[in-house]
């Protein structure tokens, strides 16, 4: 219980502490001492309640609510008064609507609601708990030295990597405090503070398009924002209950429409398609912020809470159907966005589409709710928000010392920075190949859904031949062997190489460990909702570890090579003396270089957006429908 | 299958497979020979190719590619052992991807423009035939409910007879794995001038000879995918795995190359229509 | 024994021939000559080829080229020089730009002579060079011991 506070409260006090204390040294101490103490913490937490069960805490005093309450107002008048004063009416008009909605419900049922429990914890929570205090405290560490350089290589921005730390560690509080709600109007209250945080992170460099993005991005939150609160209400009204434990055992006429309601503030929050072009956008904010809140954490709370519903969507009368078009929404998202990521030459551009299109597979698996599937879905999580990470931490670290983050750029990438490129590797390889863990969970997801629904396999199927041309194409880049030139000196501040040291061991561990993830912790909590637990079969599970022994021993071969005779490229005898040149037309001699596939013609954004735009948008009105 | 089986079976893959490739490759290259009015070389000419490549001194671009040539080898030689010891058929795909994706990276490595564009078309052929391999597994699933082999194998009724539409899609995209015409577009010598060898070109020696093992273990496996169709006699299967592989070879000497844009777009059409119609059906019943 | 003789590949590189020798070195893969019967496939890929075929005379622009194709050969490798050009310059022998014969660049080991080079003759060329391929390899043998 204690700790379970304290993690929520800790970060904000970090927080505030960084923001009145911008000095370096103290501001290095704080966050170091903080990573360390986040992630004993989160250790410590899952210790204490690991296998109890969900645990509850009534925790709560009305004096706290009248708080929360005093907040949630003043944030809504600050982002009011920032969106009007950069003309965002739409943004100003959706915050006004969402307090005056939580404005009217306080005042008209605030004296009826009694909450039992506000908050708990139980394995899914502790899962969460985990990725947020180590993943994102590792990011937080990491950002340390990438701010640094980021304000050298940007010297006409100005420096407020203070604020920057202060929503940081504003965001890790609220992040706990979401996956320890029970409560839903806390869960909504640090709902919307993620929104918030994530609003002024996309806008940290304060020019045009940041700006504009990041409006965009509070748009489409506060959207889903609007949803959530009806959610709220209507359960209110109906139910008299605003507590998630009690949604599953509602009756299906009074739970399928708030589940359809939450259901798509999740989507929106999860940058589902007609929502991912947020996220997409998020792009122009520092990759500490794409990494931590874009791709490992925040997005994933979208995520998390379509987990927590697909009980209803299991069990209760109806909420089948509901599922069923969450899932479509989600199937469309992966379909389309594996698509598009294939003609993205920018790598965070490629990874941002790569997350929407991961969650989305999330979504699929969530939305039908089988007990497959929810073990794929939280296995998607964990495996996705550890290599994602290091993905995107490895991009910024390369653009600081590539100048780009171009893919055509990180040719021979493993000769420049083999150290980062290895970390890279690891990451793509994680993301799509045997026996890495996305694909044990994609796996599990296949397995579960041509047992409930065979027609999604046709999406998840076309999606990863997709991921599969992408990953492949990015990979070769890296892995390419080529001269390095002469004058190019990476540097890379330890705490960055910490940071990606860290999440690339983190990344081959977990698939290692992953049958003891998921039977001490993803079947207990799976089989308590659900009776009985899956898990891949241990003979499939036992060929997968000797996958990943062979692949993690077999590169040592390549210190057994001796006295090989090496000869330059086939260049149909055009080669020069100098190593990659050749001997070209008219005499004059040229580099070779090479470009890849991006199949615009066929993958491209303009016509696959507006298509997924338009079907999903038609998926979430029919989903919302059947939930009325 | 029982433990002490399945390792009969793995062993016995691991020997025979690269005999009755190569068997295959000899036989292909005989009977393309006589349609071209030609006598064609040995039946045994693959072997002596593959022993001679492994007498040839090694010339490599960077060690590397030596390495994932290895596990490219390695990767596909698990991937029979996985479905001819009964198990996992997913799984098996899985660990033949990571193989292909080794062949692919090899490639990659050389730094060589042949090599690059080879690899590159070679992942637009893994791409265009995926999704097909994807949906017969489901729609073995679909009618046996298992993904594992020995079930699937020991089923009560021939699939070809639910699985029509499956089996077609799975024969079009076998043209892609077996790397024939018109979709012989990464590798392919008879691609001279656009590509040399493509993904293939700066391997030389040993390594060639790895790659050519491993397609022999390669074609074993995708026969052995054809035989699963027709499980429940085996001489059925059989004569259905060589039909498949003579007609295979027919409609490689009977077809230019065509351009990757028509792998792609057809072999995802015929899975839309030919695989994701036989599973809708299967979903109705 | 080695399995070399019984798979030799090809590399064919056409120096600066009249494309006379280079039609009759095509003609041999045809029907009618089948050099595939004794495993002689035309590869087009020094990396892989065990003989080079050249035709035509040497001359500036594609000495380096020859020597190139020759360097990324892996070893045991033979050189057959096909034609009266290939051999020793041919009718081009005078010309300010030409060298002469490929023996000028690399070394040549089987020599078919012929203007054109009559298909049986590059055949026989190409048998002959066998020889010479076996022979090199129980060199390399011993080097290598």
């Amino acid at each position: 219980m204690n700790t379970v506070l304290f993690l929520i409260v800790y970060p904000v006090i970090v927080a505030l502490l960084l923001l009145i204390l911008p000095q370096l040294a103290i501001r290095k101490f704080i966050v170091v001492a903080s990573t360390a103490i986040l992630t004993a913490a989160s250790i410590y937490l899952t210790a204490t309640y690991f296998n109890t069960g969900a645990v509850f805490f009534e925790f709560g005093t009305e004096a706290l609510n009248v708080g929360i309450f005093a907040i949630e107002l003043v944030l809504a008048a600050t982002i009011i008064i920032i969106s009007i004063k950069h003309k965002q009416f739409l943004a100003a008009l959706l915050m006004l609507i969402g307090a005056a909605m939580t404005i009217w419900f306080e005042q008209t049922y605030g004296e009826e609601i009694h909450v039992a429990n506000n908050l708990f914890v139980d394995n899914l929570s502790l899962i969460m708990t985990l990725i947020i205090g180590i993943v994102g405290s590792l990011i937080a560490l990491f950002s340390l030295g990438y701010m640094e350089e980021y304000h050298h290589h940007h010297h006409d921005m100005k420096n407020r990597t203070p604020f920057f730390f202060f929503i940081v560690y504003v965001f890790l509080g609220a992040m706990y405090g979401v996956v320890f709600a029970n409560n839903l109007m806390w869960l909504l209250f640090c709902w919307e503070i993620t929104t918030f945080c994530s609003f002024f992170l996309i806008g940290y460099s304060r020019d045009e398009i940041a700006t504009k993005n990041a409006f965009q991005a509070l748009k489409m939150n506060l959207f889903g924002g609007l949803g959530f609160s009806a959610a709220i209400i209507l359960l209110f009204m109906n139910a008299h209950t605003v507590e998630l434990n009690q949604l599953s055992g509602l009756a299906s006429a009074v739970v399928l429409l708030p589940a359809a309601l939450l259901a798509f503030a999740g989507i929106t929050k999860s940058a589902q398609m007609p929502f991912c072009s947020w996220l997409l956008g998020a792009m122009v904010a520092p990759t500490p912020v794409s990494a931590l809140l874009h791709s490992s954490t925040m997005v994933k709370a979208g995520v998390y809470l379509i987990i927590r519903l697909s009980p209803i969507f299991a069990f209760v009368q109806g909420g089948a159907t509901v599922g069923l078009f969450v899932a479509m929404v989600g199937a469309v998202t992966f379909v389309l966005t594996s698509f598009m990521a294939i003609s993205q030459t920018d790598a965070k551009r490629v990874l941002a589409y790569s997350t929407i299109a991961n969650l989305g597979l999330i979504v699929v698996c969530a939305g039908i709710g089988t007990y497959e599937l929810v073990w794929a879905a939280i296995m998607l999580v964990i495996f996705h928000a550890i290599a994602k990470s290091l993905l995107f931490l490895s991009v910024g670290t390369v653009e600081h010392n590539l100048g780009d983050r171009v893919i055509e750029s990180m040719d021979g990438l493993i000769v420049k920075m083999p150290k980062v490129a290895v970390g890279m590797v690891i990451g793509i390889a994680g993301m799509f190949l045997a026996p890495f863990g996305m694909l044990i969970s994609k796996w599990a997801a296949l397995e579960g859904l041509v047992a409930a629904n065979p027609i999604l396999t046709v999406f998840v199927a076309f999606g990863s031949a997709a991921t599969l041309f992408f990953w492949t194409k990015w990979l070769g880049k890296l892995i390419m062997i080529k001269e390095k030139p002469a004058d190019f000196h990476p540097h890379v501040p330890g705490s960055q190489s910490f940071t990606l040291t860290c999440l690339a061991i983190m990344t081959v561990g977990v698939c290692l460990l992953f049958p003891l993830i998921s039977k001490y912790s993803l079947e207990p909590f799976i089989a308590s909702i659900y009776g009985h637990a899956y898990m891949l079969d241990q003979s499939n599970v036992a060929i997968l570890l000797i996958m990943m022994a062979l692949v993690l021993v077999l590169p040592l071969r390549l210190l057994s090579y001796e006295n090989l005779n090496y000869k330059p490229q086939y260049l149909a005898g055009t080669n020069l003396s100098e190593k990659e040149k050749f001997y070209g037309s008219l005499g004059l001699t040229r580099d070779l270089s090479m470009r890849s596939f991006y199949l615009a013609s066929i993958f491209g954004e303009d016509k696959l957006f507006k298509l997924g735009v338009v079907s999903s948008i038609i998926l979430i009105l029919i989903m919302i429908g059947v939930g009325m | 299958m029982s433990g002490m089986n399945s390792w009969i079976a793995v062993v016995l893959y691991i020997v025979l497979a690269p005999i009755i490739g190569g068997l295959i490759a000899g036989v292909d290259r005989k009977i393309s020979a006589r349609m071209q009015g030609r006598f064609g070389p040995p039946l045994l000419q693959p072997f002596y190719d593959v022993f001679k490549l492994m007498s040839k001194e090694n010339i490599v671009v960077n060690k590397h590619q030596k390495f994932y040539v290895l596990c490219f080898l390695i990767f596909v030689i698990i991937t029979g052992c996985i479905f001819f010891s009964g198990g996992d058929l997913l799984l098996a795909i899985f660990a033949l991807t990571l193989g292909s994706v080794f062949l692919i990276i090899a490639a990659y490595s050389t730094y060589s423009p042949y090599a690059y564009i080879g690899a590159e078309r070679e992942m637009l052929q893994m791409m265009a035939y995926e999704p097909m391999v994807i949906l017969t597994i489901v729609g073995m699933y679909m009618v046996t409910k298992s993904f594992n082999v020995v079930d699937i194998f020991t089923y009560n009724q021939p699939l070809i007879y639910t699985l029509p539409g499956i089996f077609l899609g799975f024969l079009f995209i076998l043209t892609i794995k077996f790397r024939k015409s018109p979709f012989d577009i990464s590798m392919s010598h008879h691609a001279h001038q656009e590509i040399v060898r493509g993904v293939i070109t700066e391997f030389s020696g040993k390594e060639l000879a790895y790659v050519e093992i491993a397609h022999w273990y390669e074609n074993v496996f995708l026969l052995g995918m054809v035989f699963l169709f027709f499980a429940t006699n085996w001489a059925i299967g059989a004569a259905f795995a060589v039909v498949t592989y003579l007609l295979e070879i027919f409609i490689d000497n009977n077809n230019s190359r065509l351009k990757w844009q028509f792998a792609l777009g057809s072999a995802w059409i015929v899975a839309l229509i030919l695989g994701v119609g036989n599973i809708a059906v299967l979903a109705l019943k | 024994m080695s399995y070399l003789p019984k798979s030799p590949w090809l590399v064919h590189y056409d120096a600066s021939s009249c494309n006379g020798c280079d039609i009759e070195v095509l003609a041999c893969l045809t029907p009618l000559y089948d050099v595939e019967r004794f495993g002689v496939l035309n590869i087009g890929n020094p990396k892989h080829a065990d003989i080079f075929v050249v035709t035509g005379s040497v001359n500036e622009q594609n000495k380096s080229v020859i020597q190139n194709i020759y360097n990324q050969m892996a070893e045991p490798k033979v050189v057959v020089a096909i034609g009266a050009c290939a051999t020793s310059g041919g009718i081009f022998r005078e010309c300010y730009n030409v060298q002469g014969g490929v023996d000028k660049v690399i070394p040549v080991d089987v020599y078919v002579p012929g203007c054109a080079a009559r298909p049986e003759a590059i055949i026989d060329g190409v048998v002959q060079a066998l020889g010479v391929l076996e022979e090199k390899y129980k060199k390399m043998g011993k080097v290598a011991k």
